[in-house]
């Protein structure tokens, strides 16, 4: 299928503005795990018939892992240019698939300059299916399956945000297990903080090692979650203990997607 | 004479105490400016949950219950120290007896409830500490005097308690012996017969139970004046703490205002690059922090405010897997050298530096560089405390003051410098998704 993705700058040209941008991070833009994840969100919005766009080559790092890393010369010089950009095109809501985009770009851009109504994929997903747009009967994709939640620090603890991927699986026909450590108490992937970018210092485990044991002490066949990053470290934690055939990881769009069968 | 020695007490272990907290006051002044004046109404209603309501203790239930036991009969026993201190002055015995009556054999009835209760759970810590392998308390950071100030609190709450019952206990005796009346107190009507029956010299009755009393009011005054000293101090400071809160979401970091205007500056494209600076109103400040002066006040009254439950330290991912990271050694290195800090000022004048810093004599690169900012530590604090706020700071100063920063991250950045993402993609292609299959 092919996917009709409108940038920002095609749809200034016919003097037309998006409901929403679609803010799709680099690792949507970049990870070829993730823009599975990305094409997955495309396909929902499509389908619902969102008015969204994209920036394409005009979207630039969030400059979220240049802050947690302690420079913040180039998260801001990342922020204003990005900021330029948004508000040059006079966005007002935006959604990403990236709970570290959403975190910046939610709390920290509008000091300097850029105000945003920012939401979650997730959130969105669950505003198609109460206002009607999204229907989800008849998916029997994920019928019988346990499916685990994965909290992101950044969408979790970091925002608040822990009921709208929950009841997005409860919409599919599956069972949502639920880890010891969940909601306010989970348990870190390990990539936050710039960490993604570093070797972890010295310790006696990987912490997405760590984190992939409570997920499997669920006996979940699938272990759901809201962020390219945490779904790189529990993909990379399920292979370390050779269960890639048992235990699938996946974001809630990908589910809702294949749900919908798109 | 007693009145005087009594006087004398209440005066001098007020005095040395204020001088204490005068002391940590102005270290924690020492801080840099923060703006925590806003939203009073929100900030209210944190401090009632979750200092006075002790909300977030509740996410481990059965310490809550045990420590709500021991706070519930620390705030009702100072109503008893009232009378303590109206008999005390008076050199009168059971002051209010008379005037309350029937509801002053409830008030002091449900204190002595809430004292054995309270004496249950000190004994249930002790041997958590001491006897149980609980792994947040049998670190190293707790190794040495924190270890002896948790168990010297915990003894001084059982000498306490003890006092009260002696002193009740006596009385009762007192009036059986002397009267065959009894005072009716839930526990001592009890307690009393129990232990002091046998003795059927008044007179000796009256030593015990002057013994329990003086015991109780020094105990109070040596305990109050412990609190600065010790890691006890939260039951004090908990509550401008938690009212100062930060109440943003915990993913925002906070802005460097001092950044943007250089950024604002460079991306201006009017901007004369040779124009002489404006004379700026702000003192010129280091990025980030290297010392306890650097973090703002908040950051240190935090520090002082930690009891070292280690509930951070016991969630934190770097933590669990074997780092070095320990949130809960942030908080308690920062507050020993705000101490030390503090005390070198007041010997050897402001400008006194003794050459020692908190980053690099008390917290280690390797610790600040394990934290995934996950913010685990700061939801876990019961009194929210941030150790997240200080390590992002030290990271800053590493960074942009003295550009030590592990190499791949140093790629991170000149990628996302030059490519606009963290990794080497060429920002031409970021839209090639949508096209590939």
């Amino acid at each position: 299928m092919n996917l009709v993705v409108p940038t920002m700058a095609e749809m200034m040209a016919k003097g037309e503005s998006p409901d929403v941008l679609f803010w799709v991070g680099c690792s949507g833009s970049f990870d070829d795990r993730a823009k599975k994840i990305t094409k997955a969100v495309v396909k929902i919005l499509s389908h619902c018939n969102v008015k969204f766009a994209v920036l394409g080559t005009e979207e630039s790092c969030s400059g979220d892992p240049a802050k947690r890393a302690g420079n913040e010369f180039t998260f801001q010089m990342q922020a204003m240019m990005n900021i330029q950009v948004l508000n040059g095109y006079e966005i007002k809501r935006i959604v990403t698939a990236c709970p570290h985009c959403f975190n910046t770009l939610k709390n920290e851009y509008p000091e300097l300059g850029g105000n945003y109504e920012v939401i979650h994929h997730t959130q969105l997903i669950q505003d198609l299916i109460n206002t009607g747009k999204l229907a989800l009967e008849g998916g029997e994709a994920f019928k019988g399956k346990k499916i685990t939640f994965h909290d992101p620090c950044y969408l979790g603890r970091a925002n608040d945000v822990y009921e709208a991927p929950r009841a997005l699986i409860e919409k599919l026909d599956a069972e949502l297990v639920e880890m010891k450590r969940c909601k306010t108490n989970g348990l870190c992937c390990g990539a936050g903080g710039a960490q993604m970018f570093k070797e972890a210092e010295k310790g006696n485990k990987e912490i997405n090692v760590e984190r992939t044991e409570d997920a499997l002490e669920t006996s979940a066949d699938i272990i759901a979650t809201g962020c390219p990053f945490c779904n790189t470290m529990m993909t990379d934690g399920v292979k370390n203990f050779n269960k890639e055939s048992e235990i699938e990881v996946l974001d809630v769009a990908e589910l809702i997607a294949n749900a919908v069968d798109l | 004479m007693s009145s005087i020695i009594f006087v004398l007490l209440v005066v001098f272990g007020t005095a040395f105490f204020a001088w204490n907290v005068w002391k940590i006051r102005c270290n924690i002044s020492l801080g840099r400016k923060l703006d925590r004046s806003d939203r009073a109404g929100d900030r209210w209603k944190t401090m009632l949950l979750v200092a006075f309501g002790q909300k977030k203790m509740f996410a481990r239930p059965i310490p809550a219950l045990l420590h709500l036991a021991i706070y519930v009969a620390f705030v009702i026993t100072q109503i008893e120290l009232i009378e303590i201190i109206a008999d005390g002055i008076s050199g009168g015995h059971r002051t209010f007896r008379e005037a309350l009556g029937g509801f002053y054999t409830f008030m002091i009835s449900f204190i002595e409830v809430l004292s054995v209760l309270a004496l249950i759970a000190t004994f249930a810590f002790l041997a958590r500490r001491n006897m149980l392998t609980i792994p947040r308390f049998k670190m190293d950071e707790l190794k040495g005097w924190p270890k002896n100030d948790a168990n010297l609190i915990l003894l001084m709450e059982i000498v306490l308690v003890t006092c009260i019952f002696t002193m009740n206990g006596a009385d009762e005796a007192i009036l059986n012996l002397t009267s065959n009346e009894s005072y009716s107190f839930a526990v001592s009507q009890y307690v009393g017969p129990l232990f002091f029956g046998s003795i059927t010299s008044e007179s000796t009755l009256h030593v015990l139970e002057q013994i329990g009393w003086w015991g109780h009011i020094i105990m109070v005054f040596a305990f109050l004046n412990y609190l600065p000293y010790s890691k006890h101090f939260h039951i004090l400071l908990a509550f401008p703490n938690t009212y100062y809160s930060n109440l943003e979401n915990k993913g925002k970091f906070t802005n460097m205002e001092s950044v943007t205007n250089e950024v604002k500056l460079m991306l201006d494209p009017t901007a004369d690059p040779f124009a002489v600076p404006a004379e700026s109103t702000i003192e010129p400040q280091r990025f980030g922090a290297k010392d306890v002066t650097d973090l703002t006040w908040k950051n240190l009254l935090d520090a002082y405010t930690c009891t070292e439950c280690g509930r951070c330290t016991s969630s934190c991912p770097a933590n669990l897997t074997g780092k070095k990271l320990s949130p809960r050694k942030i908080m308690m290195d920062t507050r020993d050298r705000l101490t030390e800090v503090g005390d070198n000022q007041r010997k050897h004048g402001k400008e006194y530096t003794d050459g020692k810093s908190l980053l690099g004599d008390y917290i280690t690169e390797e610790e600040i560089w394990a934290c995934t900012s996950c913010n685990a530590c700061v939801q876990e604090c019961p009194v929210n405390i941030d150790p997240l706020a200080i390590i992002v700071d030290l990271r800053r100063y590493l960074v942009m003051e003295e550009s030590k920063i592990p190499t791949e991250l140093t790629g991170m950045l000149t990628n996302i410098e030059n490519n606009g993402a963290p990794w080497q993609f060429s920002p031409s292609d970021r839209l090639n998704w949508a096209t590939e299959d």
